[in-house]
């Protein structure tokens, strides 16, 4: 692989964060550099989606901090994330269901529009024009994701593989500099599990988007990922490359159970 | 084999993303426009203006509000008749108290100031969803009738809060006959729909659109919960105000603010479930669903009873058509959620194909 790391760019420090008694992460540093792969792994529970939503915004950590491009991320909220350039998916998937494919991607874009309602309403302006422009750019995504056939299709009428596809378009569509994948692969067979690493290698490749991702198969994450972050019951248990992470003696007992 | 769109490629993105982007339904809208300004003046008596076609086209607006709140931004509301009288109350009070004001003006003065108690009483929707917003929203119901009829000076000093409505006077004309009023009532109408239609298919329907259905998903993408919903309360307050001002200045020519009762916006409410939640052609087909249907049973009832002998009363009349009204309620939540706009589509999907199955 030619592609080049930087410097990192999201750098994430002694981390905790609390439902009122339950501690979901303790303590955690990891960073994450420009155009990497990074890969979140951990047994369920083991807090790894809280840890997508502290990257977002959607949960407040107690107590840590967070500096994104090198600066301390003050408290935050979810829709900050998104102009910060940080998409994400979810592990259940979060599309619009009453709204077709086009429209869900073209929602992904929402924040690049400016146009305001009035010129909405009259369809004269900025209005028109943007819809032109943003159009163009998410039939790319589509093009992209291969799924020109199911453009005018109401979600909700998808099948899950598919979906899961729709729902990375419209993440792709905010042309993010990073990327949150919660179980892109979760419930796929063998075949859409190709297609979705196919385009996740490709997003990192032709667009340099740096991607977080959490997954249970842990051949995907030892083939894709650069780096790798293991995660149980709140703690960090692992951090390095793949090789490294797969022959750590915490890692394997984690997996594996105390007396294997 | 009419409604077919084979044949129609379409070339550019605004070819595709134009109001109707098939040729036939184009043609349809275009034809049901010139029906309904010229056709339907020369042929329509004037019961059919004053008592079915104006009423009809109000409560269309009103419907039609409420499904972009309800049925495009997923807040259920139970206040859509008290706005319809804030709309009507300011409309009056503009008209009143502003010198030379014109009256169109006032109809949209009106409207805002709905707008305005919209977005007042749309402020518990950020903290609450759903059944609970929905009582929330009884409060606007209940404290706006309550406030129209205990401040005298909202109604010029009438008793019991009664108003008549000043002339309709618009550019030096006065608009007198049924016709006039229903052409008046009918260009407002369309104008409003179209706009409605224009911020569906925006980024702002997609706004309301993706609020309705996944929440934390559209503030992740950036989308901000709290002017989405106010705009959408605004917006759809703004439509139900304008209706109320024309429902008192075209419809009635004098009301009262129990007039504006939470059965009225019930009444709303249902044309949206059975013309089609999130659908603005619904909220039309709702309207003249549950308004002809009244009439309708009126006329066909008497007459069955004649045919088998029956000795009918009005009273039995009025009775069955409540039995009829909630047996087509429970049959449309049950059996097809989205209403008449819904089998319509189900009907062209079919055309479409029309004589083949697939």
């Amino acid at each position: 692989m030619s592609k080049k790391i930087g410097d990192v760019i999201l750098d994430l420090q002694n981390i905790s964060l609390r439902f009122g008694g339950v501690k979901a992460l303790t303590d955690i540093s990891f960073n994450v550099r420009q155009h990497e792969i990074r890969a979140i792994i951990g047994p369920n529970g083991a807090g790894k989606s809280s840890m997508l939503n502290v990257i977002n915004g959607v949960y407040h950590p107690q107590e840590g901090q967070i500096f994104w491009h090198g600066q301390e991320r003050k408290r935050m909220e979810p829709h900050m994330a998104a102009q910060q350039n940080i998409a994400r998916t979810f592990q259940n998937i979060a599309l619009f269901k009453g709204m077709t494919v086009l429209d869900n991607i073209m929602t992904g874009r929402i924040t690049k529009m400016k146009a305001n309602f009035i010129e909405h309403a009259l369809w004269f302006g900025r209005a028109k024009n943007e819809e032109l422009e943003h159009r163009k750019k998410v039939e790319e995504v589509i093009d992209f994701l291969e799924i020109q056939h199911i453009r005018k299709t109401p979600v909700g009428r998808l099948p899950y593989g598919l979906q899961k596809r729709v729902e990375l378009g419209r993440a792709l569509a905010a042309e993010p500099s990073m990327l949150l994948l919660d179980e892109p692969m979760a419930g796929m067979n063998v075949e859409e599990k190709q297609d979705m690493c196919r385009f996740i290698l490709d997003v990192n490749d032709q667009f340099g988007t740096t991607i977080v991702l959490i997954e249970h198969d842990m051949g995907v994450v030892m083939d894709i990922s650069d780096r790798v972050v293991v995660l149980d019951y709140g703690k960090k248990i692992g951090d390095g490359v793949p090789d490294e992470v797969k022959n750590n003696e915490d890692v394997i007992r984690a997996y594996l159970g105390a007396g294997h | 084999m009419l409604y077919r769109e084979a044949g129609q490629f379409k070339t550019t993105y605004a070819a595709d993303q134009q109001l109707f982007p098939i040729r036939q339904d184009r043609i349809g809208v275009l034809v049901l426009l010139a029906v309904a300004f010229f056709g339907v003046p020369l042929l329509a008596s004037e019961y059919w203006f004053s008592a079915i076609l104006i009423p009809f086209l109000i409560f269309a607006l009103a419907a039609l509000g409420l499904n972009i709140l309800t049925g495009y931004a997923g807040q259920l509301s139970l206040g859509s008749a008290a706005f319809m009288a804030v709309g009507a109350y300011a409309a009056y009070n503009f008209q009143l108290r502003i010198e030379g004001m014109p009256i169109l003006l006032s109809f949209i003065c009106g409207g805002l100031t709905a707008a305005g108690v919209g977005i007042l009483f749309g402020l518990p929707s950020l903290r609450i969803k759903g059944f609970y917003l929905a009582v929330a929203t009884l409060a606007a119901q209940f404290f706006i009738v309550w406030c129209l009829t205990k401040f005298p000076w909202l109604s010029n000093n009438s008793s019991s809060g009664v108003i008549s409505t000043q002339q309709l006077i618009i550019l030096g004309y006065e608009l007198k006959t049924p016709v006039e009023k229903y052409l008046l009532v009918l260009s407002i109408v369309v104008v409003l729909a179209l706009a409605a239609k224009n911020l569906v298919r925006s980024s702002t329907g997609r706004a309301w659109m993706a609020v309705r259905d996944m929440d934390v998903a559209a503030s992740v993408i950036g989308i901000k919960l709290m002017p989405t919903k106010l705009l959408a309360f605004a917006i759809s307050s703004f439509y139900c105000g304008v209706a109320g001002a024309l429902y008192a200045f075209c419809y009635l020519g004098s009301v009262e603010p129990d007039g504006f009762s939470l059965e009225m916006s019930f009444k709303i409410l249902f044309m949206i479930i059975i013309g089609g939640v999130g659908s603005i052609m619904g909220s039309f087909m709702g309207a003249a669903f549950i308004l002809l249907l009244p009439i309708f049973l009126d006329v066909a009832l008497p007459f069955l009873a004649g045919i088998f002998g029956l000795p009918f009363s009005s009273a039995t009349v009025s009775h069955i058509q409540i039995l009829v009204f909630g047996a087509l309620i429970m049959f449309f939540l049950i059996v097809e959620p989205h209403g008449l706009a819904r089998l319509w589509q189900i009907a062209k999907e079919k055309l479409r194909l029309w004589p083949f199955p697939h």
